[in-house]
């Protein structure tokens, strides 16, 4: 089944009564060619891009829940390409042009909003870090403009420009970066994946992970076993769960992050605001609600919800940024599982053991990633080299040194990014 | 969150500078390899359930505590205190 303009009119005409399911709902097979194990926006991504360009059609995705149930439909659905350093520079590029033709792509509408995202500098060395990070977007390839005063307050005149803690000195806009409804996302990659064949598997709990003498075998699953020589590890924060299965300890620490909405308000807000010495940033949903969020409540959490004390310091910051908001009434807030890296950058690569993968350490900016992190993983399952754009991804550049990503400059340390 | 220091008695998240897993209590000798200082500087048990992690008690008396605490429930089950040439 095919979306469009005539069969929206025509189905809306006709009382909705002609949709169908957008994938189905298979029993496990005995096995596949390749196991995903994790059903969010990555593994799905991985599954899409296996199956459409390496034609592979054996392909199982295992979700414990339910399509869409994880971060990638609990999210802040920024879109952008304003990465720094070379690894993250290339990758991100790469995602953003992945994005720009999704939706013809999937043939889903994703509601990917190219609104801009402006990152907001308060001092003439925020100043000259921004022209610098500019001339490096622009470098591989993507657009950046730097806006004087002058031109944030015709552009976003609510703004707080003259506070005495972070005045205003400009801003660096990307214009192509933006937003996208998250949940239609996992449903448009879900739906294109099944469409080529591969077996979406919900509620299905991997339990173990069968090897033999350094080689995968297979795993076991709430549904029983399922042979496979190849399995990919997609599953974000609980990252490290899945790898223990395998024996493997792995350089990553989940983290809660916390994010809120308000009651939906009129179109007020109209790009993405980025505030990051406030740790603060904002858009505005389609349904016209705030949609914000702040830094990692700062200490390892499962619990998907976060404290007071970083509800206290995002409202804080809010306030300090846009007086405006404090008018609105917060509707709701939650909390993510975040699978933070020491470097803060993420992780696309093999093993030690054979046809064992792994894909995590996206930390907080997993959702910007889920094309380029399922097209190179992709790549890397089914010709067993990196895709040129996820090269420097290695989990190893932590025991080398060599190659570490660590855009915030903090160094390459757990509890620092 | 609150946390029961053992000099302060139980106050709350805010007063807490958090370091991480408590991992860095058993710090390797100096000779124990690169294998062994890898592991011990980047890789995580990162337990879903009871963990013990480092908190500073930087608005308090400034004790280093080690907290054992449920990552699932956020429940704190107890401090002890730590040396500082543990650290």
């Amino acid at each position: 089944m095919r979306f469009s303009a005539l069969k929206v009119l025509t189905q809306g005409l006709t009382g909705n009564r002609g949709w169908r399911a957008h994938w189905r709902d298979p029993e496990p097979a005995e096995a596949y060619d390749i196991v995903i194990i994790g059903g969010g926006g990555h593994g799905l991504s991985t599954a899409y891009y296996l199956a459409k360009e390496h034609g592979l059609r054996r392909i199982a995705v295992l979700e414990k829940g339910y399509i869409g149930g994880g971060n990638i439909g609990r999210n802040t659905t920024i879109v952008r390409a304003n990465y720094f350093l070379p690894g993250n520079s290339e990758f991100y590029s790469h995602s953003l042009k992945l994005w720009e033709g999704l939706e013809a792509d999937l043939n889903y509408n994703v509601m990917h909003s190219q609104r801009g995202q402006i990152g907001l500098f308060h001092s003439d060395g925020q100043r000259d870090a921004a022209i610098r990070r500019a001339n490096s977007i622009r470098n591989q390839g993507d657009d950046a403009e730097l806006l004087s005063v002058a031109q944030l307050r015709r552009m976003v005149p609510y703004l707080d420009y003259d506070q005495g803690r972070f005045p205003i000195y400009g801003g660096l806009l990307q214009r192509r970066a933006g937003t996208a409804r998250h949940d239609a996302v996992a449903w448009g990659y879900a739906r294109g994946a099944d469409q080529l064949g591969v077996n979406l598997i919900q509620n299905c709990e991997v339990t173990g992970i069968d090897i033999v003498q350094g080689v995968v075998q297979g795993v076991q699953t709430s549904r029983g076993p399922i042979r496979s020589k190849k399995v990919a590890m997609v599953v974000a924060g609980r990252s490290s769960q899945v790898a223990a299965m395998a024996g493997m300890r792995l350089p990553i620490e989940s983290h809660v992050l916390q994010a809120f909405v308000t009651e939906g308000l009129k179109p007020c807000i109209d790009h993405v605001i980025s505030f990051g010495m406030g740790h603060f940033y904002i858009s505005q949903s389609d349904k016209g609600g705030l949609v914000f969020g702040g830094d990692l409540d700062m200490y390892a959490s499962y619990a998907a919800r976060g404290n007071l004390p970083m509800v206290e310091h995002v409202a804080e910051a809010g306030m300090t940024l846009m007086p405006m908001i404090g008018k609105a009434r917060m509707l709701r807030s939650w909390g993510g599982i975040m699978d933070m890296t020491p470097d803060g950058s993420p992780i696309i690569d093999k093993t030690h053991i054979e046809g064992l993968y792994l894909n995590a350490g996206w930390c907080y900016g997993g959702f910007k990633a889920v094309p380029a992190s399922g097209h190179c993983f992709a790549h890397l399952l089914a010709t067993d080299r990196p895709h040129s754009a996820a090269a420097r991804f290695r989990l190893d550049r932590f025991r080398s040194g060599r190659g570490l990503m660590d855009e915030e400059g903090t160094g390459a340390q757990h509890n620092l990014h | 969150m609150r946390i029961d220091c053992p000099l302060c008695g139980t106050r709350d998240r805010r007063e807490f500078y958090y370091s991480g897993h408590a991992t860095a209590l058993a710090r390797p000798a100096p000779d124990a390899g690169a294998e062994v200082w890898d592991d011990y500087l980047h890789n995580r048990e990162n337990p879903a359930g009871v963990t013990e992690d480092l908190w500073h008690h930087e608005f308090g008396c400034g004790a280093w505590l080690a907290v054992r605490r449920d990552t699932v429930s956020h429940a704190v089950l107890s401090a002890r205190l730590v040396k500082g040439d543990q650290l």
